[in-house]
């Protein structure tokens, strides 16, 4: 039985890897990353869990030590923000060319400069072509969710994997959070069998060796199909965490999709709000819909393609900037409708930089502007 | 059962002024809990600004019987409390509150001098909280007794919810005595409300 609790996203994260029991947990404190080391600390001071905690003097020597941990073979664990990820960046790179299956919750929020504290997703949007599995949380229960589901995907394909969350809205906010037994899912979990840890002497093997012109390629190569692999697994991984949580784990959420005439996608706590919007609108007789992304690397273009390719007006939200280029949701979703030769208009909205709120109004006025076909060109909600 | 009000907007939504320092979060939550525990849907979140003790801070909460899809701010709450009278003024707390909402306050001031002050129309409710709290704990904490008011107000979630939500939280932190003088606040303000 789910036993209901009052969490922030920050704890339900944290009451995952309670259940998960990592052997290894290497992290350094940022804002709004903070709660879930808080938290996961106290399950460590408590003997809770049986993790070894290893606390670093930064976010660099965390991921490095998460390197050094995940080869010897030990299930590990991490969580970051912001600057703290950009710090990571050279070890990011590290962690999937060794194919590590290291776990980090991501709390996104922004980069400087100016430096801010609060939810936009430069942090983890910026981090997207490292490597790394990305799945992204609506709210606290899905990021109690993809947590356990992220553990057995990044072992089961040899890839790290990052999971998302909005940094105050979801990791600082109280809901109800559905918190599954313990064995159920300890037993979900499982143990690490780990391929070719460092520290078995039997069976001496180097990670990360020089291979320059002769061998760096391949070894490059064989990251694309493990990135196919992790799709495949997401699926079947989800299946079974589905006999726990009656919950689906598809690459994306539609909502109120199949007949909209106009769509917004979008990802993280921005879809929560957007459904609230889409309930108002359909209520008066509106057709509108969303689609979620959940999985966003590996990027799922063919079924992406094929839920929107119907739809005649579409708005993608990014809550971070590619300077000079598509944002990365809007990206994305342009390639996987030219693909599916969608004939659509095509919007991209940035929004909620630095944590500039979007209010339910805001939803509703692009909603309206697409319905009419008044959006033009690239527009950026609620900047001054 | 929650209050008529509630069933105006299917979702309950709660705003609440403070200080930094002076539980605006706790409050929010506390309630929030409470309603959990009467199997409600909840939202509890404060507005993140610069976090210093002393400064305005505001936190909402939403109670549904339904799941609860939005995680924007709350803008038209059913109701506004105001833990600290000095915000009024420099803070428009009366700001998106429907005329059929209640604003509660914290206050030695008559409602008159309140609604002169807030602009609001609709209905205003006192309640000397830092008096109660400093009777009671013998400290300038208004947070819990100002729950007492609301619960009388609004019956948003019983009183003896809250009681076990402060028991909860507070028995290991600052002990038996402590606690039952918050409680005993929580009571004096519930029944202070006419």
């Amino acid at each position: 039985m789910a036993k209901i609790k009052a969490l922030t996203g920050a704890e339900a994260s944290a009451e995952a890897m309670r259940q998960i029991n990592p052997d290894v947990c290497a992290a350094f404190p940022i804002t709004p990353q903070t709660p879930v080391m808080q938290k996961f600390a106290e399950f460590v001071a408590d003997g809770i869990v049986k993790s070894e905690f290893i606390c670093v003097e930064s976010e660099h020597s965390a991921m490095s030590a998460c390197v050094g941990s995940s080869a010897a073979g030990a299930r590990t664990m991490t969580a970051t923000s912001s600057a703290g990820l950009a710090l990571m960046w050279e070890i990011l790179g590290i962690a999937s060319g060794l194919r590590l299956p290291i776990v980090m919750t991501i709390v996104n929020r922004a980069l400087s400069a100016p430096i801010n504290i609060h939810c936009d997703h430069s942090d983890s949007m910026g981090a997207r072509d490292q490597g790394w599995v990305q799945i992204y949380s609506e709210n606290a229960q899905e990021s109690y969710e993809n947590t356990l589901l992220a553990v057995r995907l990044a072992e089961k394909v040899l890839l790290p994997v990052m999971v998302c969350q909005d940094g105050f809205i979801t990791s600082h906010g109280v809901e109800n959070v559905a918190v599954y037994d313990d064995n159920k899912v300890k037993s979900f979990v499982g143990e690490l069998k780990p391929y070719k840890p460092l520290l078995n002497v039997d069976d001496p093997v180097t990670y990360g060796p020089l291979q320059l012109t002769d061998y760096y390629f391949e070894t490059k190569r064989q990251q694309e199909p493990a990135m196919e692999e992790a799709k495949k697994a997401y699926q079947a991984i989800g299946k079974e965490l589905k006999k726990i949580t009656g919950n689906d784990y598809g690459y994306f959420e539609e909502y109120q999709l199949k007949d909209a005439k106009a769509a917004i996608v979008v990802l993280n706590s921005t879809a929560g709000t957007t459904k609230a919007v889409i309930d108002k609108l359909r209520q008066k007789g509106k057709k509108v819909g969303l689609l979620k992304i959940k999985l966003f690397r590996p990027f799922p273009y063919e079924e992406v393609g094929r839920a929107l390719k119907n739809i005649s007006s579409i708005a993608v939200l990014d809550r971070s900037e590619s300077f000079g280029a598509n944002a990365p949701v809007f990206g994305e979703i342009k390639n996987a409708l030219y693909d599916a030769k969608s004939k659509a208009k095509l919007h991209s909205c940035i929004f909620g930089l630095g944590g500039r709120n979007i209010y339910e109004k805001d939803i509703e006025d692009l909603f309206s502007k697409l319905l009419t076909n008044k959006l033009k060109g690239k527009e950026y909600i609620g900047v001054r | 059962m929650l209050p008529t009000i509630c069933f105006v907007k299917e979702i309950f939504e709660i705003r609440i002024h403070g200080r930094g320092g002076q539980g605006a979060k706790t409050a929010a939550q506390f309630i929030a809990e409470a309603a959990l525990d009467q199997g409600k849907r909840i939202q509890a979140f404060p507005e993140y600004g610069p976090e210093r003790s002393g400064a305005p801070v505001v936190s909402f909460v939403r109670i549904s019987d339904k799941q609860i899809k939005s995680y924007a701010p709350v803008v038209n709450p059913d109701v506004v409390m105001v833990i600290d009278p000095t915000l009024i003024g420099p803070v428009d707390v009366a700001e998106g509150l429907a005329k059929d909402g209640i604003l509660i306050v914290n206050t030695s001031e008559t409602a008159e001098k309140i609604k002169n002050k807030t602009k609001f129309n609709g209905k205003v409710c006192i309640v000397d909280a830092t008096k109660i709290a400093m009777g009671s704990v013998g400290k300038n904490l208004p947070n819990t007794p100002m729950l007492g008011a609301l619960v009388k107000i609004t019956g948003v979630v019983g009183l003896e919810s809250v009681n076990n939500k402060v028991k909860e939280k507070f028995l290991d932190k600052i002990g038996e005595e402590k606690t039952n003088r918050t409680i005993e606040g929580i009571k004096k303000a519930y029944d202070s409300i006419q």
